[in-house]
């Protein structure tokens, strides 16, 4: 059979032992990682030292604008304050980002297969989504009550429309090569629909899930600024009225953390699951 | 419009055609008005041959494909694979196809995706009497089991995918313009190949190209193919021995036959 004789496999002599060509390669590949790491970095200390030296040459007031060495100050000394407003926070975003998610991936489904569904209630999806979130968010403190189902929900609808859109997008785009392969094959719709149509919309998921990451936050956030005693909302608010600037802008700080922590969770996550996908990874 | 009889290949005449087209005509309803893709063709491939559709762009080359392996249902016509209804052929995995970009799903191995055809369908999806590792052996492609797609060049691609079309045995391969992207040296070694693993699984193929030499170099006879609306323009039989190599492209036949058929496409 000469069909396996024929070498298909690029034989490893075509790369040639040059060490020192090696080290120099390796050794630029060094400089370029450290570098993309360390300028993100001396960018935010320059910022920092700016802000820090102008707050003490213009002698501008501690409730206008604190220096940053007053808000860590603050963020040691409250420590305990941040971290148990930070909880309540936490719980509603993951919850709410779950919830929307949820629906809005089991809602695409359903227009995928269900045309009527999608030309039926896309257009309220649409008309909901243009509603601002300070618009809504008090009719859903109405509707749930000020405990935390009201923040969950406002989180859910945050992530809801992006995901939804992606999502049908995702398992729509599917390759017809694909598609004819799977009709070859007499595929059932259950396989047509894990074994292709799925996986085809987990790059389009994850890019949407990575937006949800970060606003479904502020969600919450938005959230716990009607009439909510607990959360970082509440704390932003309160802060806000006593004129404790440090204690705000180290809230902020908190909040963000908390997102781009949330934010590298699921970035971590499309890296595991999407190694396939060339073209999105980065 | 002449029947395109193709009675005779290097190998026994087979008792029922694989694939026999009677009087097919495909027509397409689009928002720019009606289009015929393919008019009143007939065809007829015995099992075992090796029968390449050549033609320019809009002849319905991948179309006929389509219509054969029960994708596009025929306005009118019959079609009889196998002796039987193209679905039923299709349902009993006797069809393999090979797209023109391979159409590997991207997030499987080289290894999964030509095991995907045992697991999808259900009862349909019998084992060949190689396993899929084997199939990736004869594609030489051994040890690119766990490679995925995007780490292939384009020739390993359209391997894995061949291998892929293999392995439930299909008694008829049909494959729409898979070399069409490869470079020509690439393309010349997966001809011969192509040529070794027909002579070993005694499958017919149907190989639709637009490559004069690939379609003379391949084909036990080549079947052209005129544009707007795809109709049959002539069937002409190779008359280069078997098994083929590539150095028949030189001969004088090979060159006589390239030159006709370049005239007749003129006329397409």
């Amino acid at each position: 059979m000469s069909a396996s004789t024929i070498e298909a496999a690029p034989v490893p002599e075509t790369f040639s032992n040059d060490d020192a060509a090696q080290a120099r390669f390796e050794a630029t590949r060094r400089y370029l990682a450290w570098r993309r790491r360390l300028l993100p970095v001396i960018a935010t200390v320059s910022i920092l030292v700016i802000w820090e030296v102008s707050v003490h040459l213009f002698d501008i007031k501690p409730y206008i604008a604190p220096a940053p060495t007053a808000v860590a100050v603050k963020f040691v000394e409250k420590f305990g304050l941040l971290m148990t407003n930070l909880g309540p926070t936490a719980i509603e975003a993951i919850s709410g980002f779950l919830l929307g998610n949820i629906a809005a991936v089991l809602i695409a489904t359903s227009f995928v297969y269900q045309r009527t569904v999608e030309e039926a209630f896309f257009p309220v999806a649409v008309m909901v989504h243009t509603i601002p979130v300070m618009a809504y968010a008090p009719i859903l403190v109405l509707l749930l009550g000020n405990g935390m189902s009201a923040k969950v929900a406002i989180a859910a609808m945050i992530c809801f429309f992006p995901t939804l859109v992606n999502m049908t997008r995702g398992l729509r785009n599917v390759n017809p090569q694909h598609m004819e392969l799977m009709r070859i094959l007499s595929a059932s719709p259950t396989e047509i629909f894990f074994k292709l149509r799925f996986k085809n919309s987990l790059p389009y998921l994850f890019s949407a899930l990575k937006i949800a990451a970060a606003t479904s936050v502020i969600g919450a956030i938005v959230g716990e600024w009607i009439g909510s005693t607990t959360g970082i909302g509440a704390l932003i608010i309160q802060a806000t009225y006593n004129f404790d600037s440090p204690l705000l802008y180290a809230t902020i700080v908190v909040g963000s953390c908390f997102s781009a922590f949330f934010f590298g969770i699921i970035s971590w996550a499309e890296r595991i699951s999407l190694k396939w996908n060339v073209a999105e990874t980065i | 419009m002449e029947a395109a009889v193709l009675e005779q290949t290097h190998r026994q005449p087979a008792a029922i055609a694989a694939v026999e087209l009677a009087r097919v005509t495909v027509r397409f309803t689009t928002e720019r008005g009606a289009i015929t893709a393919l008019e009143n063709i007939d065809l007829s491939v015995p099992e075992g041959g090796f029968l390449t559709l050549l033609g320019p762009s809009g002849c319905g080359k991948s179309t006929l494909l389509r219509v054969v392996s029960d994708l596009i249902r025929p306005t009118s016509g019959s079609v009889r694979i196998l002796g039987g209804e193209a679905s039923a052929a299709r349902a009993r995995r006797d069809i393999g196809f090979v797209f023109q970009d391979a159409a590997l799903l991207p997030w499987r191995t080289a290894l999964e995706n030509v095991t995907l055809p045992l697991e999808v369908g259900g009862r349909n999806s019998r084992p060949g009497r190689r396993t899929p590792k084997e199939l990736l052996a004869l594609v030489g492609l051994s040890g690119w089991e766990n490679a995925l797609p995007h780490e292939l060049s384009g020739g390993m691609r359209q391997r894995v995918s061949i291998a892929r079309a293999l392995v439930n045995d299909p008694r008829l391969l049909l494959m729409d313009e898979p070399f069409g992207a490869l470079d020509e040296i690439t393309r010349d070694r997966l001809n011969e190949e192509l040529l070794n693993i027909w002579e070993e699984t005694g499958t017919t193929i149907l190989f639709v190209t637009h490559s004069i030499y690939e379609a003379a170099f391949l084909g036990q006879k080549v079947l052209l193919l005129a544009a707007r609306p795809g109709r049959v323009r002539e069937t002409v039989p190779v008359p280069l021995p078997n098994p083929r190599r590539i150095e028949q492209r030189e001969s004088l036949e090979f060159i006589e036959l390239a030159a006709h058929l370049r005239r007749v496409l003129e006329t397409c």
